[in-house]
């Protein structure tokens, strides 16, 4: 590229460009004469810009040649010639990182940051932070906190800059300069009060009182500075919104006040803040809304860009605040910056009423060709907001869609269009044959598979149910003669939905299917086939099964379980029902497995949490060969946030084994923990298979360990266990500043407080909290086997049903072994991931007078639900309430169980008098609910 | 386009870069590392913004999920970069401060031979309005001040007579080959 242009440099006969033909090796062979003496300084300035003008052009240095190069720069520190120090210093932080050594010039630069040329100091300053780490600083820091209060203002400047550049590296030094960039905030130099301000800002963001003083300080005081005042109305409103204040707190009323100020960059960063606030009344909107307003007719581009920019935002929650403007935006429609005229007419667009939309819409057509595709998104979303405003202008709209689809356009463009085309056709029955006929002339010429597979399988599901379902055929079948293997798989199967849904249809299609089955690709060949078959059955039941629904699990889930299943491969054939279904309903995941469609969109497809948990179990080599990860639990806290070791608890399901995973964070800087490992005492024939420990624990930085506790599988009725457990680990102080550990430790041990809790997700609290108030209860939500035991193949409202309950149908399958008691406990907890959407018709299902049939559910031992679910119920239906008091009942028996336990001292007290982090022991209790059937429904004895 | 708000910051600028009237960099500064790392990238982003802005003189763009005010003068163009939330007459500022200081120190002639041939001047003066990322002048007199660097008054000094002879080699050498 660069060379190209070279050439037409060349050509055009220009050749100005001094550094055109500039040659690393030549420029580095004369750098040669830095060690001349005397010293020439404007060769040496020339031969400086020429590497500085290399680096900037992104030529590549080597270490040594850079190293070489630096070091004869160095020697020019003895000329005094301005210039070329000050491209020293250049040339300093250009090389930081590419040379090696560079803190010899430590030296120099300090001597040039303290003389007494004021021209050398600010640079000088900003050089030596350049190259000076962590270690280094600390000799330097009293020159630095000189600069900061230094009375130069470029010095003073310098220096906080370059403070703030190094509080990522090292805060604690940094951290030690706040009175002296307190005392540089009140400078007279706007850019010295704005700099000071930015760094205190940073170095107190974590601590929200002394942000809040600040911010009182500085609105009283007053700053001259407008850049300081937009940093103080950015802090202020992030403050606004974290504390949540209302609209009469001072800090609102100080952003208000803004609005008046005399600096317009002051005056639209406060109008930018209101605008942007949650849940902001429209009165408060207006005078936000009247200054922007006036930007609108402003002569500076930027201004009006800004203005109709925030006035678009507005406009999406509060339309009638704007329109007030309307007449202002009017003017902007035929702004020559064709960004301005965009966002002017989506505004519009926004507010104005139906009839104005036509007109509009004849404006943007006029330029759309010119504008970016950004914008484009932009038009095409407000258009897509308006079908949903004024449905009946959907043939206006639709027709400016069909005739953005056929320009020229980015994929994003596109898969917009294509989108809100979707979305007016599902929305607009009307509408329907027009937009899918748009759609049919867009793939016969689109280039990007995504788009075309979707469309395709849109076609397959609305095609068949149009008045006229073969005019589609003609386009779906195009696509198989012309496009590429993923579409032509796409079309396939469109074509089977149409052979399924319309019996006159189906001949033809099944002649189109057998032209299909000489496809030389081999996925479209094997769907011809396979949907050629099925349909020439002619049975509803297969139409339904095979070529209508999908693939409902979830894909990142089948392709772990298919890749666990390579890693041990067995004699059972692979089987789908282990796959976890998809949790959320994701439509683009279901229509084509074709893989071209799905690797294109990775992004659609984010692992659940489940599978992330199994990606880092698998990685731990202890835990091979346990099989599937049935389900894992939400975590639980089991100490409050404020102890020095947080830990909390997640809860891992396989077939016979359980993991007990614990995530520990060390919240004291002086301490370092090695080897930490939670130890697990069982109360029953549950036992402990292994520890993993968390090799090291350093301050801030959460680590994992585990404990591999093995089901027993004799005994089906041991369906609840208790543990106790204590962290035991070596401890190493540190130096809390360094971070570098004490060579000896000594062992300790740490009881986790716990507090009660069920599951997290539920708001409710647990019943459990004030029965077995320092006891774990935990609850492994279970269902039985027999929970739906009955014919594998249902139609009609229970198949729905089915679905709904997740893992149910699959429970059958696995019934009558041990096994199976921890395997329906997965569906059961999948089962409660699914409760929110139909959880009334889950409970609906148990209550049915054929689950009464069931087989008895086996004596329980332990109330198989968390206390939370006792909250539920008593919250719940009143059908179910007596149950929930009985659970409460036995929860404070279990909680009773352990009263030695119980009495131990509290973990405040300890904290009282023992130095934190040492010797306490307290306990806590997992209450580990496995029952091996289906609760709640049946009117079962619940026996302990 | 944006979402949540801006985290306060002195942060400001993401990139700046001068280009010639042919899209080629003169020079560029990218001040947020995470923001095109490559060089290839870098070019690509400047190619991308050229295309969309030298044909009109609109002073502001949004592009790449990004904020970018420009300015052209005869063959060159001056870019400030920020994001998309970020205050547009901030950048606004920078550009003019930019503009103005390289427009008194080039004696008002801003074009592309008369920067290139004061190159050091023009990163001096970059380095005065921005420190990785931070706006740290916005006045162009202090930023004139600071830099105190004056483009060659008299061209007949030693060094330029060199110049002039080399140029002029160039010339006829051009005349000649065409």
């Amino acid at each position: 590229m660069i060379k190209k242009f070279d050439k037409k440099d060349e050509e055009s006969g220009s050749g100005s460009n001094p550094f055109q033909h500039l040659e690393k090796s030549a420029v580095l062979q004369e750098a040669r004469i830095f060690n001349e003496t005397p010293i020439n300084p404007r060769r040496c300035l020339h031969i400086l810009t020429k590497i500085i003008y290399l680096l900037n052009q992104g030529e590549h240095f080597g270490t040594t040649e850079a190293t070489e190069a630096f070091f004869a720069m160095t020697r020019l520190f003895q000329s005094n010639d301005q210039t070329l120090r000050r491209m020293c210093y250049l040339t300093i932080k250009e090389m930081a990182n590419i040379s090696e050594d560079v803190i010899i010039v430590t030296s120099s630069l300090t001597k040039d940051m303290t003389g007494k040329e004021d021209v050398y100091r600010g640079p000088a300053i900003r050089a030596l932070c350049r190259i000076t780490d962590t270690t280094m600083l600390q000799a330097i820091e009293r020159y630095m906190k000189q600069a900061i209060v230094d009375k130069v203002p470029s010095v003073s400047s310098s220096a906080l800059v370059s403070s703030l550049h190094m509080v990522k590296m090292s805060y604690d030094v940094v951290k030690r300069w706040v009175n002296e960039a307190q005392e540089a905030a009140s400078s007279d130099n706007i850019m010295v009060q704005y700099h000071a301000l930015g760094l205190l800002y940073h170095l107190r963001k974590n601590d929200r009182l002394a942000v809040t003083k600040m911010l009182n300080k500085f609105t009283k005081s007053g700053l001259k500075s407008p850049f300081a005042y937009c940093m103080l109305i950015r802090i202020a409103s992030k403050l606004l919104e974290e504390t949540e204040g209302g609209h009469d707190s001072p800090l609102f009323d100080f952003i208000e006040s803004c609005l008046r100020n005399k600096h317009e960059m002051v005056v639209y960063e406060a109008a930018s803040a209101i605008v942007h606030m949650p849940n902001c009344t429209a009165r408060e909107l207006a005078p936000a809304v009247s200054v922007l307003q006036l930007f609108c007719s402003s002569p500076k581009a930027a201004l009006r860009y800004a203005a109709v920019r925030t006035l678009n935002k507005v406009a999406m929650k509060h339309p009638s605040a704007v329109t007030a403007c309307n007449l202002d935006l009017e003017n902007l429609i035929t702004d020559s910056n064709r960004s301005i005229a965009t966002l002017a007419i989506t505004t519009l667009l926004k507010t104005g009423s139906e009839s104005s939309v036509d007109r509009l819409m004849k404006q943007i057509s006029s330029f759309v060709s010119e504008i970016s595709d950004e914008f484009k998104v932009v038009v095409v979303q407000a258009i897509s907001a308006l079908c949903q405003k004024y449905p009946r202008k959907h043939s206006v709209m639709m027709n400016f869609l069909s005739n953005m689809l056929r320009d020229d356009g980015g994929f994003e463009y596109k898969r917009a269009i294509v989108d809100c085309i979707i979305s007016i056709i599902e929305e607009n029955p009307e509408s329907k044959e027009t937009g899918l006929a748009h759609l049919c002339e867009f793939i016969e010429d689109c280039e990007h598979t995504v788009l075309a597979t979707k469309i395709l399988h849109l076609l397959g599901k609305e095609g068949p149910r149009t008045p006229s379902p073969s005019k589609y055929i003609r386009f779906i079948f195009n696509r198989v003669v012309l496009e590429s293997e993923a579409v032509r798989a796409a079309a396939v199967s469109a074509l089977a939905k149409f052979g399924a849904q319309n019996d006159d249809l189906l001949p033809s299609v099944l002649v189109l299917m057998q032209r299909c089955m000489m496809d030389s690709d081999d996925e479209v060949r094997d769907r011809a086939t396979f949907y050629m078959n099925v349909l020439q059955q002619k049975q509803k039941a297969l139409n339904a099964a095979y070529i209508f629904n999908g693939l409902s699990v979830s894909v990142p889930g089948l392709e772990k379980s298919l890749h666990q299943y390579t890693l041990e491969p067995s004699e059972k054939p692979f089987d789908m029902k282990t796959v976890p279904l998809a949790t959320a309903v994701i439509t683009e995941q279901k229509t084509e497995i074709a893989p071209v469609a799905t690797s294109k969109l990775p992004e659609k497809l984010a692992p659940s949490r489940q599978d992330i948990y199994q990606e880092q179990l698998a990685a731990i080599p202890e835990f091979q060969g346990l099989g599937p990860l049935f389900k894992s639990s939400e975590p639980v806290q089991l100490t409050e946030a404020e102890t020095e070791y947080v830990v909390r608890c997640i809860k891992h399901t396989f077939s016979n084994h359980m993991v007990f995973q614990f995530d520990c964070t060390n919240t004291l800087n002086d301490q370092l923990l090695q080897k930490v490992v939670v130890q697990m005492e069982p109360s029953e024939a549950y036992e402990v298979a292994r520890y993993v420990p968390a090799p090291s624990l350093p301050y801030s930085q959460p680590g994992s360990c585990y404990s591999l506790v093995r089901l027993p599988d004799d005994d089906p009725t041991a369906v609840s266990c208790t543990f106790s457990c204590t962290m035991k680990y070596l401890v190493r102080d540190c130096d809390p500043n360094t971070g570098e550990p004490d060579d000896d430790g000594y062992d300790d041990e740490y009881v986790v407080r716990i507090s009660p809790c069920g599951d997290p997700s539920e708001t409710a609290l647990p019943i459990g909290r004030h029965v077995a108030s320092s006891s774990l209860a935990f609850s492994l939500p279970a269902g039985g086997p027999g929970g739906d035991r009955r014919r594998p193949h249902t139609e009609g409202p229970e198949a729905q049903l089915r679905s709904s309950l997740g893992g149910g149908g699959r429970r059958v399958r696995e019934g009558g072994d041990v096994r199976a008691v921890i395997g329906p406990d997965a569906g059961g907890g999948r089962e409660q991931h699914r409760q929110f959407p139909g959880d009334a018709a889950v409970r609906a299902f148990r209550q049915s007078p054929g689950e009464q049939e069931l087989p008895r559910p086996l004596p329980r031992r332990r109330v198989p639900r968390g206390p939370r679910r006792a909250a539920a119920g008593a919250a719940g239906a009143g059908g179910r309430g007596h149950h929930a008091g009985d659970r409460a009942e036995q929860r404070g028996d279990g909680g009773g169980r352990h009263p030695g336990l119980r009495g131990l001292k509290s973990p405040a007290a300890d904290l009282g008098s023992a130095r934190p982090g040492f010797h306490f022991f307290f306990f806590f209790l997992l209450f580990l609910s496995v029952s091996t059937q289906q609760r709640s429904h049946t009117s079962d004895v619940i026996k302990l | 386009m944006d979402s949540a708000a801006l985290e306060p910051s002195l942060y400001t600028v993401k990139a700046i870069f001068i280009l010639d009237n042919d899209g080629n960099r003169l020079l560029a500064k990218y001040y947020d590392t995470g923001l095109y790392p490559s060089m290839k990238e870098q070019r690509s982003f400047e190619k991308n913004v050229f295309n969309k802005t030298h044909k009109a003189d609109n002073e502001i763009a949004f592009l790449e999920g990004m904020t970018i005010v420009y300015k052209s003068s005869i063959d060159i163009f001056f870019y400030v970069v920020g994001s998309a939330q970020e205050n547009e007459l901030m950048l606004m500022a920078v550009l003019n401060c930019l503009f103005d200081s390289l427009s008194q120190i080039l004696r008002k002639n801003v074009e592309r031979r008369c920067l290139l041939d004061n190159m050091d001047g023009v990163f001096l003066v970059v380095d005065e309005i921005i420190d990785g990322g931070v706006i740290l002048e916005s006045d162009p007199q202090q930023v004139v001040e600071k830099v105190n660097y004056r483009a060659d008054e008299n061209p007949l000094s030693e060094q330029s007579v060199a110049q002039v002879l080399q140029s002029a080699k160039e010339q006829i050498k051009w005349s000649i080959l065409k």
